[in-house]
Protein backbone atom coordinates (compact mmCIF):
# COMPACT_ATOMS: atom_id res chain seq x y z
CA UNK A 1 0.00 0.00 0.00
CA UNK A 2 1.60 3.65 -1.00
CA UNK A 3 1.16 5.87 1.92
CA UNK A 4 -0.45 9.13 0.85
CA UNK A 5 1.57 12.18 2.06
CA UNK A 6 -0.07 15.27 3.37
CA UNK A 7 2.55 18.16 3.00
CA UNK A 8 3.62 20.18 6.62
CA UNK A 9 5.46 23.73 5.96
CA UNK A 10 9.11 23.34 5.48
CA UNK A 11 11.20 23.88 8.90
CA UNK A 12 8.06 22.87 10.77
CA UNK A 13 7.69 18.70 12.22
CA UNK A 14 5.52 16.92 14.34
CA UNK A 15 7.17 15.19 17.40
CA UNK A 16 5.84 11.55 18.06
CA UNK A 17 5.61 9.55 21.51
CA UNK A 18 9.59 8.43 21.54
CA UNK A 19 11.00 12.16 21.12
CA UNK A 20 8.57 14.09 22.69
CA UNK A 21 8.57 11.34 26.01
CA UNK A 22 12.75 13.14 25.89
CA UNK A 23 11.72 16.51 24.97
CA UNK A 24 9.03 16.17 28.07
CA UNK A 25 11.84 15.07 30.16
CA UNK A 26 14.31 18.08 29.22
CA UNK A 27 11.32 20.28 30.11
CA UNK A 28 10.49 18.51 33.20
CA UNK A 29 13.76 19.16 34.72
CA UNK A 30 14.25 22.80 33.01
CA UNK A 31 11.00 23.21 34.95
CA UNK A 32 12.07 21.61 38.02
CA UNK A 33 14.87 24.70 38.40
CA UNK A 34 13.07 27.54 37.38
CA UNK A 35 10.47 26.84 40.09
CA UNK A 36 12.57 26.26 42.61
CA UNK A 37 14.52 29.34 42.13
CA UNK A 38 11.30 31.13 42.18
CA UNK A 39 10.18 31.57 39.09
CA UNK A 40 6.59 31.74 37.76
CA UNK A 41 5.76 30.41 34.56
CA UNK A 42 3.38 32.41 31.95
CA UNK A 43 2.14 31.81 28.98
CA UNK A 44 0.81 34.41 26.47
CA UNK A 45 -0.48 34.48 23.16
CA UNK A 46 1.56 33.50 20.59
CA UNK A 47 -0.17 35.81 18.12
CA UNK A 48 0.57 39.58 19.09
CA UNK A 49 -0.37 42.70 17.26
CA UNK A 50 2.55 43.60 15.19
CA UNK A 51 2.95 46.98 16.64
CA UNK A 52 3.88 45.33 19.93
CA UNK A 53 6.30 42.83 18.80
CA UNK A 54 8.04 46.13 16.63
CA UNK A 55 8.44 47.80 19.87
CA UNK A 56 11.56 45.52 20.37
CA UNK A 57 13.31 47.76 18.43
CA UNK A 58 14.87 47.86 14.88
CA UNK A 59 17.45 44.84 14.28
CA UNK A 60 15.30 43.44 16.98
CA UNK A 61 13.58 39.97 16.41
CA UNK A 62 11.02 41.20 13.63
CA UNK A 63 8.10 38.41 13.49
CA UNK A 64 8.28 36.30 10.37
CA UNK A 65 4.94 35.74 9.67
CA UNK A 66 2.11 38.02 9.70
CA UNK A 67 -1.73 38.13 9.67
CA UNK A 68 -4.40 39.98 8.96
CA UNK A 69 -7.76 39.44 11.28
CA UNK A 70 -11.49 39.13 10.05
CA UNK A 71 -11.15 43.11 11.31
CA UNK A 72 -8.20 44.42 9.83
CA UNK A 73 -5.90 44.43 12.19
CA UNK A 74 -2.55 43.45 11.72
CA UNK A 75 -1.13 40.23 13.79
CA UNK A 76 2.11 38.58 14.18
CA UNK A 77 3.66 35.14 15.43
CA UNK A 78 6.28 36.40 18.19
CA UNK A 79 9.55 35.39 17.25
CA UNK A 80 10.79 35.34 21.46
CA UNK A 81 8.84 35.49 24.41
CA UNK A 82 11.07 38.68 26.29
CA UNK A 83 8.78 41.18 24.05
CA UNK A 84 5.70 39.20 25.07
CA UNK A 85 6.62 39.43 28.85
CA UNK A 86 7.81 43.12 29.09
CA UNK A 87 3.93 43.82 27.52
CA UNK A 88 2.72 41.61 30.39
CA UNK A 89 5.15 43.53 33.02
CA UNK A 90 3.59 46.88 31.29
CA UNK A 91 0.51 46.25 31.72
CA UNK A 92 -0.33 43.61 34.77
CA UNK A 93 2.48 44.40 36.62
CA UNK A 94 2.40 48.32 36.49
CA UNK A 95 2.86 48.85 39.93
CA UNK A 96 4.06 45.75 41.42
CA UNK A 97 7.24 45.62 43.34
CA UNK A 98 10.66 44.32 41.55
CA UNK A 99 12.14 42.52 41.04
CA UNK A 100 9.94 39.95 39.16
CA UNK A 101 10.59 36.73 38.49
CA UNK A 102 8.75 34.68 34.78
CA UNK A 103 9.97 31.49 32.91
CA UNK A 104 7.84 30.31 29.73
CA UNK A 105 7.76 26.90 27.75
CA UNK A 106 6.59 28.59 24.64
CA UNK A 107 7.06 28.13 21.15
CA UNK A 108 8.43 30.48 18.86
CA UNK A 109 8.45 31.69 15.35
CA UNK A 110 11.37 32.75 12.98
CA UNK A 111 11.95 32.59 9.45
CA UNK A 112 14.98 30.29 9.35
CA UNK A 113 16.91 28.00 6.47
CA UNK A 114 15.64 24.95 7.55
CA UNK A 115 18.83 23.13 8.55
CA UNK A 116 19.94 20.67 11.23
CA UNK A 117 18.57 22.34 14.46
CA UNK A 118 17.06 25.54 13.13
CA UNK A 119 13.57 25.16 12.54
CA UNK A 120 10.84 27.87 11.83
CA UNK A 121 8.70 27.20 14.80
CA UNK A 122 10.73 25.71 17.64
CA UNK A 123 10.19 25.45 21.80
CA UNK A 124 12.00 27.97 23.92
CA UNK A 125 12.73 27.39 27.19
CA UNK A 126 13.68 30.57 28.91
CA UNK A 127 13.37 32.97 32.52
CA UNK A 128 13.45 36.52 32.82
CA UNK A 129 14.60 38.29 35.93
CA UNK A 130 13.20 42.03 35.35
CA UNK A 131 13.91 44.85 38.31
CA UNK A 132 17.16 43.12 39.41
CA UNK A 133 19.81 45.62 38.09
CA UNK A 134 23.72 45.18 37.14
CA UNK A 135 25.80 42.53 38.16
CA UNK A 136 24.15 40.66 40.69
CA UNK A 137 20.97 40.26 38.43
CA UNK A 138 23.27 38.71 35.91
CA UNK A 139 25.03 36.80 38.14
CA UNK A 140 21.48 35.35 38.45
CA UNK A 141 20.35 34.55 35.64
CA UNK A 142 23.73 33.05 34.95
CA UNK A 143 23.51 30.70 38.00
CA UNK A 144 19.82 29.50 36.97
CA UNK A 145 20.87 28.85 33.87
CA UNK A 146 23.74 26.68 34.38
CA UNK A 147 21.47 24.79 37.45
CA UNK A 148 18.92 24.04 34.48
CA UNK A 149 21.90 22.53 32.16
CA UNK A 150 22.74 20.65 34.58
CA UNK A 151 19.19 19.59 35.59
CA UNK A 152 19.05 18.44 31.94
CA UNK A 153 22.26 15.92 32.75
CA UNK A 154 24.29 17.72 29.67
CA UNK A 155 27.91 17.65 31.12
CA UNK A 156 30.38 19.06 28.62
CA UNK A 157 28.42 22.69 28.16
CA UNK A 158 30.12 26.10 27.99
CA UNK A 159 29.11 29.48 28.59
CA UNK A 160 30.45 32.73 26.36
CA UNK A 161 30.00 36.13 28.29
CA UNK A 162 30.37 39.27 26.85
CA UNK A 163 29.53 42.65 27.02
CA UNK A 164 27.04 44.48 24.28
CA UNK A 165 28.51 47.49 25.25
CA UNK A 166 31.69 46.88 24.89
CA UNK A 167 32.76 47.32 21.38
CA UNK A 168 30.39 50.45 20.76
CA UNK A 169 32.22 52.02 23.76
CA UNK A 170 35.29 50.94 22.11
CA UNK A 171 34.78 52.53 18.55
CA UNK A 172 33.65 55.76 20.59
CA UNK A 173 36.85 56.16 22.53
CA UNK A 174 38.83 55.28 19.41
CA UNK A 175 37.44 58.10 18.09
CA UNK A 176 35.66 56.29 14.56
CA UNK A 177 33.04 58.75 13.17
CA UNK A 178 29.71 58.04 14.04
CA UNK A 179 28.79 56.72 9.96
CA UNK A 180 31.53 54.61 10.17
CA UNK A 181 30.13 52.70 13.65
CA UNK A 182 27.62 51.06 12.14
CA UNK A 183 29.57 48.89 9.07
CA UNK A 184 32.49 48.35 11.63
CA UNK A 185 29.40 46.72 14.06
CA UNK A 186 27.97 44.70 11.05
CA UNK A 187 31.16 43.32 10.19
CA UNK A 188 31.74 42.16 13.85
CA UNK A 189 27.84 40.96 14.27
CA UNK A 190 28.28 39.03 10.57
CA UNK A 191 31.76 37.35 12.27
CA UNK A 192 33.95 38.50 9.58
CA UNK A 193 37.14 39.52 10.84
CA UNK A 194 38.56 39.73 7.19
CA UNK A 195 35.98 42.37 7.00
CA UNK A 196 36.37 44.19 9.88
CA UNK A 197 40.19 44.50 9.43
CA UNK A 198 39.34 45.89 5.89
CA UNK A 199 37.34 48.84 6.79
CA UNK A 200 39.36 49.82 10.22
CA UNK A 201 42.01 50.13 8.05
CA UNK A 202 40.24 52.35 5.61
CA UNK A 203 39.76 54.40 8.51
CA UNK A 204 42.32 57.07 9.45
CA UNK A 205 43.29 55.79 13.06
CA UNK A 206 46.28 55.62 14.86
CA UNK A 207 47.72 51.95 14.22
CA UNK A 208 47.11 51.52 18.37
CA UNK A 209 43.64 52.35 17.91
CA UNK A 210 43.41 50.05 15.25
CA UNK A 211 44.91 47.13 16.94
CA UNK A 212 42.80 47.31 19.79
CA UNK A 213 40.14 47.33 17.67
CA UNK A 214 40.69 44.56 15.44
CA UNK A 215 42.10 41.81 18.27
CA UNK A 216 39.73 42.86 21.24
CA UNK A 217 36.86 41.44 19.80
CA UNK A 218 39.03 38.44 18.93
CA UNK A 219 39.54 37.91 22.31
CA UNK A 220 38.26 34.97 24.41
CA UNK A 221 39.43 32.62 27.57
CA UNK A 222 39.75 32.93 31.59
CA UNK A 223 39.39 35.42 33.40
CA UNK A 224 42.77 36.76 32.46
CA UNK A 225 41.92 38.24 29.36
CA UNK A 226 39.43 40.94 30.97
CA UNK A 227 41.90 43.61 30.99
CA UNK A 228 41.06 47.29 30.93
CA UNK A 229 37.20 47.26 29.69
CA UNK A 230 35.97 44.25 31.07
CA UNK A 231 35.38 45.50 34.71
CA UNK A 232 31.51 45.47 34.27
CA UNK A 233 32.27 41.28 33.35
CA UNK A 234 34.46 41.06 36.26
CA UNK A 235 32.15 42.24 38.76
CA UNK A 236 29.48 39.36 37.57
CA UNK A 237 31.97 36.90 37.32
CA UNK A 238 33.03 37.73 41.20
CA UNK A 239 29.50 36.73 42.49
CA UNK A 240 29.45 33.36 40.52
CA UNK A 241 29.65 30.02 42.47
CA UNK A 242 32.73 28.16 41.65
CA UNK A 243 31.15 25.64 39.45
CA UNK A 244 29.16 28.00 37.87
CA UNK A 245 32.47 30.28 36.90
CA UNK A 246 34.60 27.42 35.73
CA UNK A 247 31.64 27.40 33.25
CA UNK A 248 32.37 30.73 31.67
CA UNK A 249 34.41 31.37 29.00
CA UNK A 250 35.01 34.93 28.22
CA UNK A 251 34.10 36.41 24.80
CA UNK A 252 34.85 40.15 23.87
CA UNK A 253 33.68 40.08 20.57
CA UNK A 254 30.43 38.42 21.67
CA UNK A 255 27.44 39.70 19.71
CA UNK A 256 23.69 38.34 19.99
CA UNK A 257 21.46 38.57 16.67
CA UNK A 258 18.95 40.44 18.80
CA UNK A 259 19.43 44.17 18.94
CA UNK A 260 18.16 45.14 22.71
CA UNK A 261 20.71 43.94 24.61
CA UNK A 262 22.54 46.36 26.56
CA UNK A 263 25.27 44.97 28.19
CA UNK A 264 26.74 41.90 29.04
CA UNK A 265 25.43 38.34 27.06
CA UNK A 266 25.66 34.86 27.22
CA UNK A 267 25.50 32.06 25.00
CA UNK A 268 25.54 28.59 25.77
CA UNK A 269 28.07 25.96 23.90
CA UNK A 270 28.57 22.37 23.58
CA UNK A 271 30.39 20.25 21.84
CA UNK A 272 27.68 17.66 21.24
CA UNK A 273 26.45 20.51 18.84
CA UNK A 274 28.20 23.03 15.95
CA UNK A 275 25.77 26.19 17.19
CA UNK A 276 24.85 27.64 20.42
CA UNK A 277 21.93 25.82 22.37
CA UNK A 278 20.90 29.18 23.40
CA UNK A 279 22.03 32.51 24.96
CA UNK A 280 20.39 35.54 26.50
CA UNK A 281 21.29 39.23 28.15
CA UNK A 282 20.83 42.51 29.96
CA UNK A 283 18.06 44.32 28.17
CA UNK A 284 17.31 47.17 30.04
CA UNK A 285 16.08 49.66 27.92
CA UNK A 286 13.31 47.55 26.67
CA UNK A 287 10.73 47.78 29.36
CA UNK A 288 10.56 51.29 29.22
CA UNK A 289 9.60 51.24 25.64
CA UNK A 290 6.71 49.74 27.16
CA UNK A 291 6.52 52.60 30.05
CA UNK A 292 7.48 50.55 32.89
CA UNK A 293 11.10 51.28 33.07
CA UNK A 294 12.84 48.58 34.59
CA UNK A 295 16.95 46.76 34.34
CA UNK A 296 16.40 42.92 32.98
CA UNK A 297 18.09 40.21 32.46
CA UNK A 298 17.13 36.87 30.72
CA UNK A 299 17.85 33.91 28.88
CA UNK A 300 15.69 31.34 26.12
CA UNK A 301 17.36 27.74 25.55
CA UNK A 302 15.95 26.30 22.34
CA UNK A 303 14.86 22.77 23.55
CA UNK A 304 15.07 20.88 20.29
CA UNK A 305 18.90 22.51 20.49
CA UNK A 306 19.50 21.25 24.09
CA UNK A 307 17.93 17.46 23.03
CA UNK A 308 20.38 17.39 19.56
CA UNK A 309 23.37 18.56 22.01
CA UNK A 310 22.32 15.60 24.80
CA UNK A 311 22.21 12.85 21.74
CA UNK A 312 25.77 14.12 20.85
CA UNK A 313 27.34 13.82 23.92
CA UNK A 314 26.11 10.64 24.56
CA UNK A 315 27.75 10.10 21.14
CA UNK A 316 31.08 11.59 22.24
CA UNK A 317 31.47 9.75 25.04
CA UNK B 1 49.00 15.72 19.81
CA UNK B 2 48.86 16.44 15.62
CA UNK B 3 50.19 19.73 13.90
CA UNK B 4 46.80 21.24 14.38
CA UNK B 5 46.09 20.71 18.22
CA UNK B 6 43.38 18.09 17.14
CA UNK B 7 41.29 20.35 15.54
CA UNK B 8 39.64 18.83 11.95
CA UNK B 9 40.04 21.09 9.15
CA UNK B 10 37.80 20.91 5.55
CA UNK B 11 40.18 21.53 2.91
CA UNK B 12 39.06 22.47 -0.70
CA UNK B 13 39.81 20.31 -3.80
CA UNK B 14 40.25 21.89 -6.72
CA UNK B 15 42.17 24.92 -7.82
CA UNK B 16 42.78 26.26 -4.04
CA UNK B 17 44.01 22.50 -2.87
CA UNK B 18 47.55 22.67 -3.45
CA UNK B 19 48.36 26.19 -2.28
CA UNK B 20 45.85 24.71 1.18
CA UNK B 21 48.03 21.96 1.20
CA UNK B 22 51.16 24.04 0.95
CA UNK B 23 49.93 25.97 3.75
CA UNK B 24 49.41 23.25 5.78
CA UNK B 25 52.81 22.00 5.35
CA UNK B 26 54.08 24.98 6.42
CA UNK B 27 52.19 24.56 10.13
CA UNK B 28 53.85 20.77 9.62
CA UNK B 29 50.82 18.83 8.86
CA UNK B 30 52.08 15.54 6.74
CA UNK B 31 50.30 16.40 3.70
CA UNK B 32 51.73 13.47 1.92
CA UNK B 33 49.22 11.03 1.67
CA UNK B 34 46.42 14.18 0.41
CA UNK B 35 48.49 15.17 -2.44
CA UNK B 36 48.84 11.24 -3.56
CA UNK B 37 45.27 9.77 -3.44
CA UNK B 38 42.36 11.96 -4.89
CA UNK B 39 39.90 9.51 -4.01
CA UNK B 40 39.99 9.32 -0.52
CA UNK B 41 38.27 12.21 1.36
CA UNK B 42 39.09 11.70 4.92
CA UNK B 43 42.18 11.42 6.19
CA UNK B 44 41.70 11.12 10.01
CA UNK B 45 45.21 10.80 11.13
CA UNK B 46 46.67 14.07 9.27
CA UNK B 47 42.94 15.84 10.52
CA UNK B 48 41.98 16.83 6.95
CA UNK B 49 38.61 16.18 5.43
CA UNK B 50 38.48 17.27 1.52
CA UNK B 51 35.49 18.57 -0.46
CA UNK B 52 34.46 20.96 -2.71
CA UNK B 53 34.99 24.20 -1.94
CA UNK B 54 31.10 25.40 -1.89
CA UNK B 55 30.35 22.38 0.18
CA UNK B 56 33.35 23.74 3.26
CA UNK B 57 30.84 26.32 4.71
CA UNK B 58 28.44 23.64 5.56
CA UNK B 59 30.86 21.27 7.28
CA UNK B 60 31.99 23.81 9.00
CA UNK B 61 29.02 25.43 9.87
CA UNK B 62 27.43 21.84 11.01
CA UNK B 63 30.76 21.89 13.52
CA UNK B 64 31.62 18.33 11.59
CA UNK B 65 34.72 20.48 10.99
CA UNK B 66 36.24 22.85 13.47
CA UNK B 67 37.69 25.36 10.82
CA UNK B 68 37.81 25.23 7.04
CA UNK B 69 39.81 26.60 3.86
CA UNK B 70 37.78 28.16 1.03
CA UNK B 71 36.96 31.14 -1.58
CA UNK B 72 35.85 34.00 -0.50
CA UNK B 73 33.18 33.67 -3.61
CA UNK B 74 31.86 30.68 -1.72
CA UNK B 75 31.44 32.74 1.59
CA UNK B 76 29.69 35.39 -0.51
CA UNK B 77 26.93 33.00 -1.92
CA UNK B 78 26.60 31.39 0.95
CA UNK B 79 26.21 34.61 3.21
CA UNK B 80 23.91 32.82 5.54
CA UNK B 81 26.15 30.74 6.65
CA UNK B 82 27.11 31.29 10.47
CA UNK B 83 31.21 31.02 10.51
CA UNK B 84 33.79 32.96 11.48
CA UNK B 85 35.90 34.45 8.59
CA UNK B 86 39.14 34.42 10.69
CA UNK B 87 42.01 35.45 8.14
CA UNK B 88 42.30 36.33 4.61
CA UNK B 89 45.34 33.74 2.79
CA UNK B 90 45.89 36.06 0.11
CA UNK B 91 46.19 33.16 -2.30
CA UNK B 92 43.79 31.78 -5.11
CA UNK B 93 42.95 35.51 -6.09
CA UNK B 94 40.02 36.40 -8.60
CA UNK B 95 37.28 38.47 -9.27
CA UNK B 96 33.31 37.70 -9.56
CA UNK B 97 33.17 39.94 -12.98
CA UNK B 98 29.62 40.51 -15.50
CA UNK B 99 30.75 40.12 -18.70
CA UNK B 100 29.39 40.47 -21.81
CA UNK B 101 29.98 39.19 -25.74
CA UNK B 102 32.42 42.02 -27.17
CA UNK B 103 31.46 44.69 -29.00
CA UNK B 104 28.53 46.86 -27.87
CA UNK B 105 27.16 45.75 -24.30
CA UNK B 106 24.19 43.66 -25.15
CA UNK B 107 23.20 44.03 -21.40
CA UNK B 108 23.13 47.80 -22.10
CA UNK B 109 20.45 47.66 -24.49
CA UNK B 110 18.25 44.99 -22.74
CA UNK B 111 17.93 47.01 -19.96
CA UNK B 112 17.48 49.97 -21.97
CA UNK B 113 15.23 48.46 -24.21
CA UNK B 114 13.27 45.79 -22.73
CA UNK B 115 14.00 47.22 -19.16
CA UNK B 116 15.48 43.82 -18.10
CA UNK B 117 18.42 41.67 -18.30
CA UNK B 118 18.96 37.99 -18.09
CA UNK B 119 22.23 37.12 -16.41
CA UNK B 120 23.39 33.63 -16.59
CA UNK B 121 25.72 32.46 -13.58
CA UNK B 122 26.57 30.09 -10.79
CA UNK B 123 26.25 32.25 -8.06
CA UNK B 124 22.22 33.04 -8.12
CA UNK B 125 22.07 35.05 -4.77
CA UNK B 126 25.21 37.22 -5.20
CA UNK B 127 24.38 38.01 -8.49
CA UNK B 128 20.62 39.09 -7.80
CA UNK B 129 21.92 40.70 -4.82
CA UNK B 130 24.13 42.72 -7.05
CA UNK B 131 21.52 43.76 -9.45
CA UNK B 132 19.71 45.10 -6.48
CA UNK B 133 21.92 46.92 -4.98
CA UNK B 134 22.95 48.47 -8.37
CA UNK B 135 19.49 49.20 -8.94
CA UNK B 136 18.61 47.01 -12.27
CA UNK B 137 16.28 44.17 -13.05
CA UNK B 138 17.77 40.86 -13.74
CA UNK B 139 16.41 37.62 -14.45
CA UNK B 140 18.54 35.24 -12.91
CA UNK B 141 19.55 32.02 -14.95
CA UNK B 142 20.99 29.54 -12.88
CA UNK B 143 23.85 27.11 -14.71
CA UNK B 144 26.18 24.66 -13.22
CA UNK B 145 29.16 24.18 -15.55
CA UNK B 146 30.49 26.69 -18.20
CA UNK B 147 28.91 29.79 -18.00
CA UNK B 148 29.94 31.48 -21.17
CA UNK B 149 28.27 29.44 -22.97
CA UNK B 150 24.89 31.18 -22.24
CA UNK B 151 25.27 34.53 -23.60
CA UNK B 152 27.03 32.86 -26.90
CA UNK B 153 23.65 31.01 -27.42
CA UNK B 154 21.08 33.61 -26.21
CA UNK B 155 19.99 32.05 -22.76
CA UNK B 156 21.31 35.10 -21.28
CA UNK B 157 22.72 38.40 -22.23
CA UNK B 158 25.13 38.58 -19.58
CA UNK B 159 27.08 36.78 -17.04
CA UNK B 160 28.05 36.97 -13.53
CA UNK B 161 31.22 34.17 -12.86
CA UNK B 162 34.74 33.86 -11.02
CA UNK B 163 37.68 34.78 -13.19
CA UNK B 164 41.20 34.60 -12.45
CA UNK B 165 43.49 35.78 -15.67
CA UNK B 166 40.20 36.40 -18.00
CA UNK B 167 41.46 33.68 -20.59
CA UNK B 168 38.19 31.94 -20.98
CA UNK B 169 36.36 34.69 -21.00
CA UNK B 170 38.83 35.93 -23.95
CA UNK B 171 38.83 32.76 -25.39
CA UNK B 172 34.80 33.27 -26.08
CA UNK B 173 34.63 36.29 -27.07
CA UNK B 174 33.48 37.85 -23.73
CA UNK B 175 34.83 41.03 -22.15
CA UNK B 176 34.66 42.35 -18.93
CA UNK B 177 32.19 44.76 -18.26
CA UNK B 178 31.94 45.51 -13.86
CA UNK B 179 34.29 43.85 -11.52
CA UNK B 180 31.89 42.92 -8.88
CA UNK B 181 34.31 42.10 -5.70
CA UNK B 182 37.94 40.14 -5.56
CA UNK B 183 38.00 36.82 -3.93
CA UNK B 184 40.72 35.37 -2.35
CA UNK B 185 41.06 31.85 0.08
CA UNK B 186 39.74 32.36 3.67
CA UNK B 187 40.00 30.57 6.78
CA UNK B 188 36.96 30.24 8.54
CA UNK B 189 35.78 28.73 11.45
CA UNK B 190 32.54 27.00 13.45
CA UNK B 191 31.06 29.35 15.93
CA UNK B 192 31.01 26.45 18.66
CA UNK B 193 34.48 25.71 17.93
CA UNK B 194 35.83 29.23 18.10
CA UNK B 195 35.20 29.22 21.89
CA UNK B 196 35.16 25.64 23.26
CA UNK B 197 38.73 25.29 21.30
CA UNK B 198 40.27 28.87 21.34
CA UNK B 199 43.35 28.01 22.24
CA UNK B 200 44.06 25.70 19.23
CA UNK B 201 42.67 28.53 17.01
CA UNK B 202 44.49 31.11 17.92
CA UNK B 203 47.55 29.29 17.92
CA UNK B 204 47.00 28.05 14.44
CA UNK B 205 45.81 31.10 13.01
CA UNK B 206 49.04 32.90 14.65
CA UNK B 207 51.28 30.36 13.09
CA UNK B 208 49.49 30.81 9.99
CA UNK B 209 50.00 34.76 10.01
CA UNK B 210 53.36 34.24 10.98
CA UNK B 211 53.81 32.30 7.42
Amino acid sequence: MVAVIHPIPSGTRDVLPDEMRELRAISDALRGVFDREGYGEIATPSLEHESVLARGGAGGPLPAYRVVDDHGAVLALRSDMTVPIARVVATRYATADPPLRFCYFANAFRSVRPHRGQQREFLQAGVELLGAPGAEGTAEALRVLCASLDATGLEHYRVGLGDASLYPALLAEAGVPEEARAGLLHELSTRDFVGLERKLRALSLSGEARERLLTVPQVRGGEEVLGDGGAGLRAVVELLPDDVRARVIFDLGLVRDLAYYTGAVFEVYDPGLGQPIGGGGRYDELLGRFGRPLPAVGFALTVDSLHVALTGEERLS
Amino acid sequence: MSALSGLRIAVPRGALLGETLDVLDRLGVDTAEVRSNDRKLLFEDAGIVTMRPSDVPTYVEAGAADIGITGKDVLVEQAEREVYELHDLGFGACRMILATVEGPDPAEEALRRLGMVRVATKYPKLAAAYFERTGRQAEIVEVKGSVELAPLTGLAEAIVDLTATGTTLRENGLVERETIFEATARLIANPVAHKLKAAAIDDLLGRVRAG
